[in-house]
């Protein structure tokens, strides 16, 4: 049953995504992604949180007692995210600004804990920081997809370089303002599951109920 | 009172944790399989904002903010990076007193919401109602408001999401979008309506 390290790291980006497919971390990918930059460095931000993360709480696995094992996770990723946090705030102090609460929601980011539990409390050092990796690259994916779609079509720009020109300016571009609202965001990753969906065929839910073929059961 | 009113109104429709800040997505998206069950989750929800809001606006102003500490003589100490442990500390044991406090004296409301008080902890509008409550700077009462009125909020739209999804289920979707794809689209026209409430302000 190992796995190849490959495999591991490879996995979570289409197979298996965190956004797509187990439903994680959901709230911080829609509201970050407006614009390229911000959903650029939140991915980098919980990639390096998940690495760490489940990379210590693979370490201190067999020591820790299962009863206490949620709070001790929450507290490790609590205190790593007070770390990014601090670290953002000193050196990117503009962009951790219209991040804002959002640094913060790391902690009940459900990917992190999701894979501290799911994944980190049952392998070893290097497989949990790998997954965590991989894992952080999934949602990082998703996350940079629907923030270029929200920023070229909202604004015509890619992290902030103007490559359309608004009919305000005297170009031919209309801003499509739709996209830079939270519904877009909804609406984007709802295509973008429907088409993964479309190419791995067994990821689809199976409905609850089916419609009967009426025409056949009368001949 | 009419500031107070406006806040609340405000933090129900315009400024919705699930719909317009996308707080508390995964439980949103995961258990409103049903109406009944969708109740018991927006109930706790809201119960649990109503409580921590509050309680952390109390811990942040008299021991977080930078210079709270002068009524012990340490002015200038600001301890506010410890804010998000803080924080998450007090909504685990909130949670964890509350359940205990419901099974003993209320046990039919426990019941009604028992299994989804833990998972509430790893909520992010509970959490994010408490960062929202220190970056805006409410004062106390706007607190106890706002706690309130977003927990309300989304609970009106867990169940209305819940129902939709109930009737949604009779409904011949493509393949590729049966659950959660559809989820997303039923999600996104609810918070396009979410949105005319903007017109209001």
């Amino acid at each position: 049953m190992q796995e190849s390290k490959w495999r591991i790291l490879i996995r979570p980006l289409i197979d298996d995504n965190p956004l797509t497919l187990q439903i994680l971390g959901i709230c911080s990918a829609l509201a970050v992604t407006t614009s390229l930059d911000t959903a650029l460095l939140m991915s980098f931000v919980v990639v390096c949180v998940l690495a760490l993360g489940s990379g210590s709480v693979s370490l201190i696995r067999n020591h820790l007692p299962h009863s206490v094992r949620i709070i001790v996770q929450i507290t490790i990723i609590a205190s790593l995210v007070i770390v990014v946090d601090q670290v953002l705030q000193a050196y990117a102090f503009e962009l951790s600004k219209r991040l804002s609460v959002f640094v913060g929601l790391i902690i009940t980011n459900c990917i992190v804990l999701g894979r501290a539990e799911g994944y980190a409390m049952h392998n070893g050092f290097v497989a949990s920081v790998l997954d965590g990796i991989g894992n952080g690259l999934g949602y990082s994916l998703i996350l940079i997809l629907v923030g270029a779609i929200r920023e070229f079509f909202g604004k015509g720009s890619l992290l902030n370089v103007q490559i359309l020109v608004p009919t305000s300016q005297g170009g031919a571009f209309e801003p499509l303002h739709l996209m830079l609202l939270p519904p877009s965001a909804f609406f984007i990753i709802g295509g973008i599951i429907w088409y993964i969906r479309r190419k791995r065929p067994q990821q689809v839910e199976k409905p609850e109920f089916t419609l009967r073929q009426l025409r056949q059961e009368s001949e | 009172m009419n500031a107070l009113l406006e806040l609340l109104l405000r933090s129900v429709f315009l400024d919705n944790l699930a719909l317009s800040f996308f707080l508390g997505m995964c439980t949103f998206l995961a258990v409103s399989k049903r109406v009944d069950t969708a109740f018991g989750v927006g109930l706790a929800v809201m119960f649990v904002l109503t409580v921590t809001v509050p309680v952390n606006n109390l811990i942040y102003i008299w021991l977080l903010a930078p210079g709270a500490l002068d009524w012990a003589g340490l002015g200038d100490l600001d301890l506010s990076f410890l804010r998000l442990i803080a924080f998450i500390g007090v909504i685990a044991a909130m949670v964890q007193v509350l359940e205990m406090t419901l099974e003993f004296h209320v046990p039919k409301l426990h019941r009604a919401m028992g299994i989804f008080l833990p998972l509430i902890t790893v909520n992010c509008a509970i959490l994010g109602g408490s960062l929202f409550m220190v970056e805006r700077s409410y004062s106390f009462t706007e607190s106890v408001v706002f706690g309130f009125g977003s927990g309300l909020g989304w609970a009106l739209a867990i169940v209305m999401f819940a129902a939709i999804r109930e009737r949604l289920k009779y409904a011949d979707i493509p393949d590729g979008l049966q659950g959660l794809g559809m989820n997303f689209i039923i999600a996104g026209i609810m918070s396009l309506g979410f949105l005319a409430f903007a017109g209001m302000g």
